[in-house]
């Protein structure tokens, strides 16, 4: 029997096979070092990793600039324009989150090779993602990412409320995986194939069962809903981010939701764009209902990580905003939205991190009364993330908010415009509550903040570029449209 | 209606009754053996579409391997299941009716007339092609990428496993077999010289043997 063997093109997914390369190595590395030498080993080669990572990247896309969208695996794995972006977003992310938990973790006695290896195997399921051109590709990057969040919020087993959002987060997210699967095998019945580029052929000229597809996109949008954390499929988002320790809550709040937003391009975009109708008004409902409650409810909170997620749950509702447009410019500006989200998110839990200690967490609004007199310089940096998440210019987040508004605008969603300028005035309460806890009321807790210098520089970049590219605006703005534009 | 489909719509009928036994069962053993037989069902349905290599390996790897060890697990532990899901009755009549509801309006629109589907008529598979055969070709061709990605998922199930259950446990004892090859006698042995003690009497010279913590 002879096999024809079809072209494979592995040195395009280089990035990906040296990540899981490297993630096997830190996994021996871990085995066989000594307890006073693993975390700078497992820090150096983690970090080296990433950026190696990003390097490639944008050393590849230096040099093939103008490429629209190459494939390798038979197909199975396409490298465009918007995969390289969100990738090295990814990556820089995700360097991030290990650098900002590194003491966290270290004073808890938490930072083992156990936590770096699920980050780096969760970082390889968010490529995947981001690059698959096959719904089982992209089904096994999903299941990669959310096997290892699970086990990362589960990774503190002796507290009782980890194990329970753990528990929480594992049940629901096998449902959505569920219902998604359940939706996509019946876009693969009405259309006859599962390949992202073929499904999209099949829909375009007309040859699906059109109805069967509507009805598949139902259960799709509603895994997507789930996986996203908007309402009514949210549940788990309040409780997993308080739950959780706060360096996974950092990282679940922060790298998988651009990677979630690449795999909403890949299914609703790229292959169900013919259908853009029937899945628009799904988005609607889902991205009005998260504005209200996200905004509503998050005033009522007054620990800080379930606050955060209540604003997640809003911002998701803005991202849809973008999405929803089904236009590229309204791709882009959602592309634009969750990068910005993701900056603001991690230099607000960075936050959390820097004023906690060892058995203390500043999880709590009080802990941030007064920081403007414990150090002025930490409550300006705290000021700008308010600031920008709050949407005032001229702020990334600003920005953000106006390039979504706008590709809803162009989409004819006038309603449901002036509906969310309203509510993110709602919302504009609570970040500014937190500016005025820092800076009119006396601190309760006068104790020193002491950080390492790099975890120092890192949150000072981080909330100094909220402020650097809001000035900037058309830096981030243009790389998303080209990227966009060279991937659809 | 021909034989084949007559086949399917019992096994059909029989998967979805053991699959609510399942979660009614009081007796978890009885679940259990429930899910063997939903398990059994559906390797029959595969049966019925030519699938004999992956009906095979359902029944080898869930009835064979994960229901037994499932099964051990149930008996060994003393887990009092009704406990656990005190809520389910309470919730059952809400929960049932949403259910009802969504398997309703999915039935009507999967039969109504704008889905339109047809008949798929019996498989009739190619003369001499082997399932077997061809799921191996096409997994380690096509499908190469989902295949690697498929292993990498086992392994991170493995690594979050160990992660999760595993506890050094200090006050535990256990032989470090390297250790006790390398060990020298003197690091069992402290032999120490002192006088001859003469004048009280019954009194030893005391030996100190230091047994190495090993």
């Amino acid at each position: 029997m002879s096999v024809s063997i079809p072209n494979m093109n592995f040195l395009l997914a280089a990035p990906e096979i040296f990540l899981l390369i490297m993630t096997c190595v830190i996994m021996l590395v871990d085995l066989y070092s000594s307890a006073e030498k693993r975390e700078g080993r497992l820090l150096f080669l983690s970090i080296f990793t990433l950026l190696v990572f990003t390097m490639r990247l944008a050393v590849d896309s230096y040099y093939e600039p103008n490429v629209f969208a190459r494939y390798a695996f038979n197909g199975m794995f396409v490298v465009d324009g918007m995969a390289v972006i969100l990738k090295a977003a990814i990556a820089i992310a995700v360097a991030m989150v290990i650098i900002y938990s590194r003491a966290y973790l270290v004073a808890r006695n938490m930072f083992t090779g156990e936590f770096i290896l699920l980050i780096l195997f969760a970082t390889l399921g968010m490529m995947i993602m981001v690059s698959a051109n096959h719904f089982v590709t992209l089904y096994l990057g999903l299941e990669l990412l959310a096997l290892s969040s699970y086990a990362m919020v589960a990774l503190n087993r002796d507290s009782v409320t980890s194990s329970e959002a753990a528990m929480k987060y594992f049940i629901l997210g096998a449902l959505a995986s569920g219902l998604l699967l359940y939706g996509l095998s019946m876009v693969y019945g009405a259309t006859g194939s599962l390949d992202v580029a073929k499904v999209a052929k099949v829909i375009d000229y007309s040859r699906a069962n059109d109805p069967l597809v509507t009805f598949g996109l139902v259960f799709v949008v509603a895994g997507l809903a789930f996986k996203l954390g908007v309402v009514p499929f949210h549940m788990w988002v309040p409780d997993v981010y308080h739950g959780a320790p706060t360096p996974m809550t950092l990282f679940i709040g922060s790298a998988p939701k651009i990677a979630a937003f690449g795999f909403i391009m890949r299914i609703l975009a790229d292959s169900m764009g013919g259908a853009v109708a029937d899945w628009q008004d799904m988005l609607v409902i889902l991205a009005a209902l998260s504005l209200a409650l996200g905004n509503i409810i998050a005033i009522a909170q007054t620990n800080l990580k379930r606050m955060l997620a209540y604003s997640t749950i809003s911002h998701m509702g803005f991202l849809l905003l973008g999405i929803l447009a089904g236009t590229k410019n309204g791709y882009s500006s959602g592309m634009f939205y969750i990068i910005t989200y993701v900056l603001m998110t991690l230099a607000a839990f960075g936050m959390i991190m820097l004023l906690s200690r060892a058995g203390f967490e500043a999880d709590n609004l009080d802990d941030f009364k007064g920081l403007n007199q414990r150090s002025p310089w930490y409550a300006f940096l705290m000021l700008i993330v308010m600031f920008s998440m709050a949407g005032i210019p001229p702020f990334l987040g600003f920005w953000a908010k106006l390039a979504v508004l706008e590709g809803a605008l162009n989409a004819g969603y006038t309603w449901l415009v002036v509906f969310a300028v309203l509510m993110s005035v709602i919302g504009a309460f609570y970040y500014l509550r937190i500016v005025k806890l820092m800076y009119f009321d006396e601190p309760t807790d006068n104790s020193p903040i002491v950080a390492a210098a790099g975890f120092r520089g890192l949150l000072a970049t981080n909330a100094l570029a909220l402020l650097v590219l809001g000035l900037f605006p058309g830096l981030l703005m243009t790389a998303c449209l080209n990227a966009i534009q060279r991937s659809l | 209606m021909t034989f084949q489909s007559i086949i399917f719509y019992v096994f059909a009928a029989v998967l979805i009754i053991s699959a609510l036994r399942v979660i009614t069962a009081k007796n978890p053993v009885h679940a259990a053996m429930f899910l063997v037989l939903s398990f059994f069902t559906a390797a029959a349905l595969w049966l019925l579409i030519y699938a004999e290599f992956l009906a095979i390996t359902l029944i080898l790897v869930y009835v064979g391997a994960v229901m037994v060890l499932f099964l051990f697990v149930v008996m060994m532990l003393d887990i009092n299941f009704d406990k656990l899901r005190e809520g389910f009755w309470k919730h059952l009549p809400i929960a049932a009716t949403v259910a009802i509801l969504m398997v309703v309006q999915m039935a009507l629109l999967l039969m109504g007339k704008a889905i339109n589907l047809k008949d798929a008529g019996p498989i009739v598979p190619a003369a001499g092609a082997s399932n077997t055969k061809e799921l191996g070709r096409i997994l380690y061709t096509d499908y190469l990428l989902p295949f690697e990605l498929a292993a990498v998922v086992l392994l991170v199930a493995m690594v979050a496993a160990i992660a999760l259950t595993l506890r050094g446990r200090k006050e535990s004892k256990s032989q470090n077999v390297g250790d006790q090859v390398r060990v020298k006698a003197g690091d069992r042995l402290k032999i120490v010289k002192m006088d001859a003690v003469v004048d009280v009497p019954a009194a030893p010279a005391p030996e100190v043997a230091e047994e190495k913590k090993a």
